[in-house]
């Protein structure tokens, strides 16, 4: 190597480096407030690593009884909108590709403008009058907001992509429109629909706006019960950082993993719900 | 982008017309069921809202029909007006600051380097994490006597700052977490942009001797001006729409000094429970966003045909 390739080497690892730091440093502060006791917290100048690890934190998050409630609730929600959008959202994306009806993508892109809060006024009346608040019907139906579109979107892109001559050849030899799409577009587009499964689930998952207006006590999802401990339970930092980082860890987790996936996602339809 | 690419399919499958015509209702039946979803969550609520918007409508009190006078108001009141004002400074900021850094950073994920996939999936941590815990740990952060900031500014020896809790700083604070949030998003997507352009420029620049600015300023930036456009717009659109990490942190204060129009939206309809003139609110601020959209298409045009006079 000559010196000028190892003084490009060298900056480019410095690059590198300043600018997946703000990332690092943010989740690693994130898990160091978690596993801190108070006076650690509360210390100046901040303890970063410290002498005693407070796992009781995790553990007080966990054993509060509402909190697995929340949890099971999210579960219920994400899992139910999710699985909702696929049933839906994958035939139409086929149909939409193979009719090459363009035009009524500009009803999701309406969609992705659209604030979320535009919604739940008109559809918090209807669940009222329809005696749905107070259970998780509500926040299941206004999440399919944010699912469809995407699994819309991104099914729409990859079924585009995916060759007719196999379909073609089906249907020649006598397969009908339906098992044309059960036995020959589906196991293709698999890849597809791994994505829009996974960028479906964690908008959903992350999803607050809905569950501030719709969820009762009972009804509420994880990023609800975090925003709630910080106004009303919880004062100290450690068990907030940790419950904190729960609600998160799998969305991180599944980023992590799935990273292909997600960027392939994103920058083909580059949808947000909300 | 896409636009481009599904012209030609689409063009040579109408080519096929005659084939075509004994196909074409069959299809639907795949359509349908989202279509009623659609209509049922999409469409519905937006006609509803319209209708709302003019009347008098709010919770536990009879609705009477009053026409524009929802809209009215909202020339007079002075806190709708302030919170335009805060939502276009916040805005501004938060497509700019994501824009400038996102396109380095892509810049540099550009290059071969071990761990690059693992990395980038670190980097998109940011925006894929749930905003409200995220939000959390920011308010932590933001503390003025026991939070890391201030701590890591006196270090480099910068006086104390009040972030989110000083109406001065308190946009600018948010828009750093908005940054480092969706700084990830505009990389994705002019990655993507350097990923497509073709290497022949790069390799007769490098024999005409251009520097590494020269490059980028001459050869880069304009071949991934069409994805940047598209990351401006996404990030516009969200940035406006922002607010999990405003009400989660702030919810609009001190005072009313981080209102943005979503965050008063929020509180006349779930706060003083008057939908109507929240849902005025609601239509204005959509037709806000598709004017802002517009104008952005506008001024990109505007650049092309310039583009287009100075090379002719």
């Amino acid at each position: 190597m000559t010196p000028r390739q190892i003084i490009g080497k060298i900056g480019l690892w410095v690059s590198v480096f300043v600018i997946v730091s703000p990332a690092i440093l943010f989740f690693l502060w994130m898990a160091s407030l978690s596993l801190k006791f108070e006076v650690d917290n509360a210390a100046y100048p901040p303890v970063f690593i410290p002498d005693r690890i407070a796992w009781k934190n995790y553990a007080d998050v966990l054993a509060s009884n509402r909190f697995l409630t929340y949890f099971v609730n999210s579960l219920i929600v994400t899992g139910s909108a999710t699985f909702l959008a696929l049933i839906v959202g994958v035939p139409a994306g086929y149909g939409i590709a193979r009719m090459a009806a363009h035009k009524s993508a500009i009803v999701i892109l309406i969609a992705r403008i659209t604030p979320g809060l535009s919604y739940l006024i008109p559809l918090f009346l209807l669940f009222q009058w329809l005696g749905l608040l107070g259970t998780l019907v509500p926040q299941i139906i206004i999440h399919l907001v944010v699912t469809v579109p995407i699994v819309i979107w991104i099914m729409i892109g990859y079924f585009e992509t995916t060759p007719m001559e196999l379909e073609e050849a089906a249907l020649i030899d006598g397969a009908g429109r339906w098992q044309v799409f059960r036995h020959v577009a589906l196991p293709i587009a698999r890849p597809g629909i791994a994505v829009a499964f996974i960028l479906a689930v964690i908008f959903s998952w992350n999803n607050f706006v809905f569950g501030i207006v719709l969820a009762g006590r009972e009804t509420r999802t994880l990023p609800v019960a975090v925003y709630n401990m910080i106004s009303f339970d919880q004062l100290s930092w450690g068990p907030l950082a940790a419950a904190a980082l729960i609600v998160t860890f799998p969305v991180l987790l599944l980023t992590v993993l799935a990273q292909r996936q997600i960027v392939a996602g994103l920058t083909a339809g580059a949808v947000k719900g909300g | 982008m896409s636009a481009l690419t599904q012209s030609t399919p689409a063009a040579a499958r109408s080519d096929a017309a005659p084939e075509k015509e004994l196909r074409p209702p069959s299809y639907w039946p795949f359509v349908v069921p989202a279509l009623v979803v659609v209509l049922a969550i999409i469409i519905f609520p937006w006609v509803f809202t319209i209708w709302m918007s003019l009347n008098e409508w709010k919770v536990g009190s009879p609705t009477t029909f009053v026409g524009f006078a929802n809209y009215l108001r909202l020339t007079s009141d002075p806190r709708f007006l302030e919170a335009v004002g805060h939502t276009l400074v916040y805005t501004v900021l938060s497509v700019v600051l994501p824009l400038i850094l996102g396109t380095l950073s892509a810049v540099v994920f550009h290059q071969n380097f071990a761990g690059r996939g693992f990395l980038r999936g670190v980097f998109i941590m940011p925006m894929m994490a749930t905003p409200v815990a995220i939000a959390l740990v920011w308010t932590m952060m933001f503390h003025p006597q026991l939070g890391v900031l201030n701590y890591l500014l006196s270090l480099v020896g910068i006086p104390a700052q009040l972030w989110v809790f000083h109406p001065a700083t308190v946009i600018p604070s948010l828009v750093l977490v908005e940054t480092w949030q969706w700084t990830p998003l505009v990389m994705l997507i002019v990655l993507g942009g350097l990923a497509a352009i073709p290497t022949e420029p790069y390799e007769s620049a490098q024999i005409d001797g251009a520097s590494f600015w020269q490059v980028f300023r001459f050869i880069t930036l304009p071949l991934i001006m069409p994805f940047l456009f598209i990351a401006g717009m996404i990030r516009m659109i969200d940035a406006v729409k922002s607010f999990d990490i405003i009400f989660a942190i702030t919810q609009g204060g001190p005072g009313s000094a981080s209102e943005t129009i979503n965050i008063y939206l929020y509180s006349v309809a779930f706060t003083y429970y008057d939908l109507g003139y929240g849902s005025a609110i609601a239509v204005v601020f959509f037709l806000l966003i598709v004017l802002l959209a517009a104008v952005m298409l506008y001024a990109r045009q505007r650049m092309l045909w310039t583009e287009i006079a100075r090379g002719a």
